[in-house]
């Protein structure tokens, strides 16, 4: 296959996941705002969700304050803003054009007519239901095209780049969001740490559509420690660090064996992969959970980079 | 004008017999029947994305072409005829570039005056005395043809350089098989759907001789932004070869590789519909993006095929195409088949007097202008478009030929008003490899969708129909 049709493949499905993410993050900070003072008014939602989407310094550098409506533009609908909702679904769009062909036409219409939606929609305000409506339609998109993918696609390398793509932008996302409220989590003591703690770690868990898996998983209340261990660790948690490099280590391994040929970025990933695997959450408590996320973070995307190197490029 | 000849109905209100089921057929079904499945048509196109994009038109970057679901009948003897003379005429501009390029026969017969060749812009310098693979130059020609009566097609134009619009043969018949079965049933309409695969024997064919038994073939694109960017994707997905831009090949020693993830891959046929400037900014353009540095160096050294050739478009303007009926006779020692529209040449002062004089009967084309741009239509133009075109004549005569208004004729065409009358023209493709040439029974039938146009380019609002070639 041509490294651009892969890296288009790639990024198309990044910009699909980054799209459904901020939409999510949007959604649970919504929540969050909404909520009584005494119950988690007391920081600025709206700030630590433009960290959470990794574009706080620029953000600020145009508004001089995180209120909803400067947030909701920024993250949703500003061109400027090159990750924006908008702006992934254009690039998604851009790419999923060059490499129509490698595409299915279910993909292909998932992807082209949230365009087309979209540019019906853009430049209105949006606030309230109407916000509420657009956010679910934007990760109904993600739904849609991942759902084709998953069950039209051929089992080739075509759809091990788009899956990667997926993952590797997930692991990030689900990253971050534990990243910018991993203060919450810590210290590590205590049932439920307050009305405030109890409605932002439900909000993690929202943000990641975790909150009826955890009580599956650990059948008790919410626990901050479990929280991060089903983040991190839970291979059966899709969203989890574990599941994502579970799944970018298995179409690592089908790519070296359909080209007959190993290299950095499979030994990156199965080297992340078996750190998830044999990691304790009481360990990373101890050493720091601040320090294991950014961490990983970092890992991740020097993968990206060595997956662009070695077939993307 | 007298009225052009329809290709249904005669003068007399008789039906040609080609088009009498299809004449029943529309004067049975309901009115409303048509609009539904125009409506239909509609939404199946643009599902399937088939759009074009329309230069300097910020607004609708992509666009629809529409779409007639009247399809436009030419008989099995007529396709005969038609076939024979473009084999001819292909092979002809073959000779002719082959010529030009090489021995300069020609020239020096007097035969084509020499500055219509050294003097044009499509005229490459660096292909002087070199041959490519296979000494074939035009390998997909899409020649214009137009018909005014019964008995006489015209060639307009010869297109040897990147013609296109074929898709648009291929998806028109999908569709009208999908919306009209029944029409189908009623009619032997020869299939045009192997032309993907003639097209690839042709390509293959044409692998310099350097090449492994098993060629890579690739088709380049300018990119997503081109306006036939949609057909570029369509054919390669057809045939089943890569879709690749500049920047996905490179040149190592004068061979040309494609970027894959598994490492660089030889490339031995490049059917590329990028123009001769921008394909190798070291050679030409330098600013040119599109292209791959050194594709040259690798084509002289005869490690790639290039299709068309580089340095097609000497074949090609509308000067050298006034002379087309002596290269025919030069070359293959035949009268050609297919007659030439007249064609005044406007650098003889003679002929820029009678156009001049008589520029309102008359349509003056820009000698290398194409797609409908640059063109003055006498009998529709105001009087303001004419005085601008006669300044333009007496600045530079030698850039124009004129043509009398030719009454092209016309097809029922589903329009607002219903059922009526409309100007078309026809594109046939000619494959040559070096295993012969190939015609797929059909083309492209384009229509001028205004009443009384007769500019049929997409570009200029026309429309296109599925074309049958009956197979009786």
């Amino acid at each position: 296959m041509l490294s651009r049709t892969a890296d288009n493949l790639f990024w198309l499905s990044r910009y699909v996941e980054r799209a459904e993410s901020l939409a999510r993050i949007l959604e649970t900070t919504q929540r969050l705002a909404s909520l009584p003072t005494a119950y988690g008014g007391l920081t600025n939602e709206w700030e630590s969700a433009v960290a959470t989407a990794g574009c706080k310094a620029e953000f600020l550098a145009k508004h001089e304050e995180a209120n909803q409506d400067a947030v909701v533009n920024y993250l949703a609908f500003d061109r400027e803003n090159p990750s924006s909702i908008l702006n992934c679904f254009e690039t998604a769009r851009h790419n999923a054009r060059s490499v129509r062909t490698a595409l299915t036409m279910e993909m292909w219409e998932a992807i082209n007519g949230a365009w087309l939606e979209l540019r019906r929609m853009a430049d209105r305000r949006l606030e309230g239901e109407e916000l509420t409506r657009f956010l679910g339609w934007v990760k109904e998109i993600g739904l849609r095209f991942d759902g084709s993918a998953h069950r039209t696609m051929l089992r080739n390398d075509i759809y091990d780049f788009s899956r990667m793509g997926m993952l590797l932008e997930r692991a990030d996302n689900t990253a971050r969001i534990l990243d910018v409220k991993y203060h919450l989590l810590l210290p590590e003591q205590g049932e439920v740490g307050g009305g405030l703690d109890y409605y932002q770690w439900s909000a993690i868990l929202r943000a990641v559509s975790a909150a009826t898996s955890y009580h599956w998983v650990y059948r008790q209340s919410l626990k901050p420690w479990l929280i991060a261990d089903l983040l991190l660790l839970n291979d059966q948690m899709p969203r989890s660090l574990a599941a994502c490099y579970a799944e970018l280590v298995r179409h690592l391994d089908y790519l070296a064996r359909a080209y007959g040929r190993q290299g950095e970025a499979q030994r990156i990933a199965r080297g992340s992969r078996v750190k998830l695997e044999n990691a304790d959450i009481r360990d990373i408590f101890q050493s720091g959970l601040h320090e294991f996320i950014t961490g990983f973070i970092s890992e991740n995307s020097r993968l990206g980079s060595a997956i662009h190197e070695q077939y993307l490029s | 004008m007298p009225p052009a000849f329809d290709e249904m109905t005669l003068s007399d209100g008789s039906v040609r017999s080609a088009y009498s089921k299809l004449a029943e057929w529309l004067s049975d079904a309901p009115a409303d029947l048509l609009q539904y499945r125009v409506k239909e048509a509609e939404l199946l196109f643009r599902r399937i994305g088939i759009t074009f994009a329309v230069y300097g038109d910020q607004q609708a970057t992509e666009r629809l072409i529409p779409f007639d679901i009247i399809p436009r009948i030419i008989t099995a003897a007529e396709w005969a005829t038609l076939t024979k003379g473009l084999v001819q005429r292909v092979e002809a501009l073959n000779r002719y570039i082959s010529d030009v390029y090489g021995k300069r026969e020609i020239l020096r017969a007097g035969v084509v005056p020499e500055d219509l060749v050294f003097q044009n812009e499509a005229f490459r310098p660096e292909m002087a005395g070199k041959t490519p693979p296979h000494d074939l130059w035009v390998h997909i020609a899409g020649i214009d043809i137009v018909r005014v009566d019964a008995d006489t097609f015209y060639v307009l134009e010869d297109n040897c350089r990147t013609p296109s619009g074929v898709s648009y043969m291929l998806e028109n018949r999908e569709v009208m098989i999908r919306l009209f079965p029944e029409l189908f049933s009623k009619h032997r309409v020869a299939p045009v759907d192997r032309y993907a695969d003639e097209l690839l024997a042709t390509l293959r064919s044409l692998a310099p001789r350097s090449s492994s038994a098993d060629p890579n073939v690739v088709l380049l694109t300018p990119g997503v932004y081109n306006s036939a960017y949609y057909e570029h994707s369509f054919l390669a997905d057809k045939l089943g070869i890569e879709l690749v831009e500049g920047r996905d090949l490179f040149v190592r020693d004068d061979v040309v590789y494609m970027r894959t993830t598994e490492g660089p891959q030889r490339v031995d046929v490049i059917y590329r519909r990028i123009d001769d400037e921008f394909i190798d900014p070291l050679v030409f353009r330098p600013d040119s993006a599109l292209g791959v540095p050194g594709l040259m160096s690798a084509y002289h050294a005869g490690n790639v095929t290039l299709t068309n050739a580089v340095g097609t478009g000497v074949a090609d303007d509308k000067a050298i195409y006034s002379y087309m009926p002596d290269i025919i006779r030069f070359y293959l020692g035949e009268e050609p088949i297919l007659k030439n529209v007249p064609t005044f040449r406007c650098r003889e002062p003679e002929a820029l007097k009678y156009v001049l004089d008589n520029i309102e009967k008359l349509v003056v084309k820009e000698v290398h202008g194409s797609g409908g741009y640059g063109m003055l239509v006498g009998p529709h133009a105001s009087k303001e478009q004419i005085e601008l075109f006669r300044a333009k004549l007496r600045a530079s005569p030698a850039g124009f030929i004129a043509q009398p208004t030719l009454a092209l004729s016309t097809c029922p065409t589903y329009v607002d008003s219903g059922v009526s009358p409309r100007h078309v023209d026809l594109r046939p493709f000619v494959l040559t490899g070096s295993n012969g040439v190939r015609i797929v029974p059909g083309g492209l039938t384009r229509v001028a969708m205004r009443e009384g146009s007769l500019v049929v380019n997409s570009s200029q609002g026309g429309g296109t129909k599925d074309t049958w070639v009956l197979d009786e």
